[in-house]
């Protein structure tokens, strides 16, 4: 059969013509996180041209501080939508979980620490509860957290009884809002356990194999399973996952805004999938990285802050922000479509 | 012969008013390929989802290097030593090679690393993926660090076939291998199969291509409407003979030759 070891094959032949095209395809194949790190960096320099304040290490400050939010729950956002789900109600369950373990304090005389665990109890909880009904009944993610997103606001204006919870600084829960300086940088604690909750994952995805059946449930979960992953538990272990680094997200927002509103973060939901979807993971799952939401949720920001500094109508960054949006679906579209 | 490593003996399976398989009869030794032909409904998927655990028949007996053996599960019959390559692709399109092949069999570093951080040894899967794919003689797949997306459809098919005769496993079942490729890819997945047949593993291949059938195979499995319409080689009968079995147009007793029957 010695036709058969020949090594010039058609589509070897066609793939050593390599263009310019082909290469940048692979690159953005293994690095997704590489075009929003150029957009970052790229509206960075034009709006510190702009106006030379943006560059201030307090105005850089600001724009990690107002990105911990969204940020820190974008970490959740990713774990869901590289499993080929989403979860539009990260948001409420953040909220329902803040105001719980302000509440407790404030009103029920509850330690510091113990409130925190109840509420990241109730955000693991919530988290399972999506995960339980995407795994067990089989429902579409977006369905059955579409539903639960109602369900959690109700729970929380229900349990809010219409108060805004406000504490007093210097407590434990409100540490998370407390400053750390760094040289002119003012970074809170919630920046920085942001900042962990970045490393964690990426190192968890990237390293373990957890990491790696997550990424392969969302990619192929038939093929998955035919290779002995057990998608189900994987599936369900995102979900709760999440709904811890929810919880802590919550914690952060607590020091924030120095208590809880249950009307605080109502748009938090769509801009965590934003954050995720400019920062180049795919919401068809399996393809992405953690650190592109973190991009993702500093481009948001820079735009947000960069244009009011260049004295610019704010509502030209959320035109900006969904171009960039449609920009990074047409580039997973292309990367994805690209064979040999 | 030695011993068969995979043999089993009178299964049954039956959906509702549908014999799927009524009272089959396999045996498969270390170092063969032994191909399953049959008409759509000739019941070859029944038979090798009842062996690779996919399907628990209805009565027979199953034993594995002559112990008898129950599969609940695929899982349990991969233990046991039985991989099955399935038709769809199984392999994860964005994931790289290196870890295709060892999905789901991910390595921990050795020390703290791998027991407290549980850090996976990707440098050392990579080196052992590259040196088995160097083993098996597939060419054709250079980088190791390649997404199987951009592989051709021949090349994802040997990385399936390369994962399920990597693990120890003594018997790969093969489901329709070829029937999605082209000639030559056809032709790189062939030689793979002959490569692991050298390397002494048993292969089941179910196929309705008569050429690669009888180009590849030790011995040929005839099933017809749920029963065993014979044992075949490439030697004793001609593709033509073989497709007159399959439809029924000739028995196997008047083909000519009852002798292979029994080998």
């Amino acid at each position: 059969m010695t036709h058969l070891a020949e090594p010039e094959t058609a589509e070897e032949v066609l793939g050593q013509k390599s263009t310019v095209g082909r290469q940048v395809h692979a690159v953005l194949h293994r690095m997704p996180a590489l075009s929003p790190l150029v957009v970052l960096i790229a509206a960075g320099i034009a709006f510190g041209l702009v106006n030379s304040r943006f560059f201030l290490p307090g105005n850089l400050s600001i724009v990690l501080q107002q990105a911990s939010i969204v940020g820190s729950l974008a970490v959740g956002q990713t774990l869901i939508i590289l499993t080929a789900g989403i979860d539009l109600s990260i948001g409420a369950v953040m909220v329902l979980s803040s105001l719980v373990m302000a509440k407790l304090v404030s009103n029920d005389g509850v330690p510091g620490p113990i409130a925190l665990l109840i509420g990241l109890v109730v955000a693991v909880l919530a988290g399972a509860v999506n995960g339980v009904l995407v795994t067990r009944i089989k429902l579409p993610p977006f369905i059955v957290t579409l539903g639960t997103l109602s369900i959690f606001t109700a729970v929380t204006l229900i349990y809010a009884q219409g108060q805004t919870i406000s504490l007093p600084p210097n407590t434990f829960l409100t540490w998370t809002g407390d400053t750390i300086s760094i040289g002119s940088f003012h970074l809170t604690v919630g920046v920085i356990m942001m900042l962990v909750l970045y490393a964690v994952f990426a190192y968890a995805l990237r390293q373990t194999a957890w990491g790696k059946h997550l990424y392969a449930t969302g990619d192929d979960p038939e093929a998955s399973n035919l290779a002995g992953i057990q998608t189900n538990r994987v599936l369900l272990s995102a979900y709760i996952v999440a709904g811890a680094v929810i919880g802590i997200t919550a914690w952060i927002l607590v020091g924030r805004i120095n208590g809880a509103d249950p009307n605080a973060g109502v748009n938090a939901n769509l801009e965590s999938i934003t954050a995720v979807v400019i920062g180049g993971t795919s919401l068809f799952g399996g393809r992405g990285a953690v650190v592109g939401s973190l991009i993702g949720a500093l481009i948001v920001q820079v735009f947000d802050n960069g244009l009011a500094l260049a004295g610019v109508d704010p509502n030209y960054q959320v035109l900006a922000v969904g171009i960039l949006v449609l920009l990074a679906v047409g580039a997973d579209q292309w990367i994805r479509s690209v064979k040999s | 012969m030695s011993q068969p490593v995979l043999e089993a003996e009178g299964l049954v399976k039956v959906f509702g008013p549908v014999v799927g398989l009524a009272g089959v009869d396999i045996q498969l030794y270390p170092g063969e390929v032994l191909a399953v032909i049959g008409d759509n409904g000739a019941g070859k998927s029944t038979l090798i989802k009842c062996l690779s655990g996919a399907m628990i028949p209805d009565s027979g007996t199953i034993k594995f290097d002559g112990k008898v053996v129950s599969f609940r599960s695929t899982q349990e019959a991969r233990e046991t030593g039985i991989e099955t390559v399935y038709q769809t692709l199984a392999v994860a399109p964005a994931l790289d090679i290196a870890s295709n092949l060892f999905l789901a069999r991910e390595r921990r570093r050795k020390g703290l690393l791998g027991s407290v951080l549980r850090m996976l040894d990707t440098p050392g899967m990579k080196r052992d993926a590259k040196q088995y794919i160097d083993d098996l003689g597939i060419t054709t797949l250079q980088n190791i660090s390649q997404s199987v997306e951009t592989l051709s459809g021949g090349q994802r098919q040997a990385v399936a076939v390369a994962r399920a005769a990597a693990f120890g496993g003594k018997v790969v079942i093969l489901d329709e291998p070829t029937a999605a490729l082209g000639v030559r890819e056809t032709g790189q997945v062939l030689r793979l199969i002959r490569d692991l047949r050298e390397r002494g593993l048993a292969i089941i291949l179910v196929s309705h291509n008569m050429p690669n059938v009888f180009e590849v195979a030790d011995r040929i499995l005839i099933q017809r409407l749920g029963h065993l319409a014979g044992v075949i080689t490439p030697q004793s009968h001609t593709p033509a003979e073989a497709v007159a079995i399959m439809t029924g147009a000739v028995t196997l007793e008047e083909s000519g030759d009852v002798r292979a029957a029994g080998s």
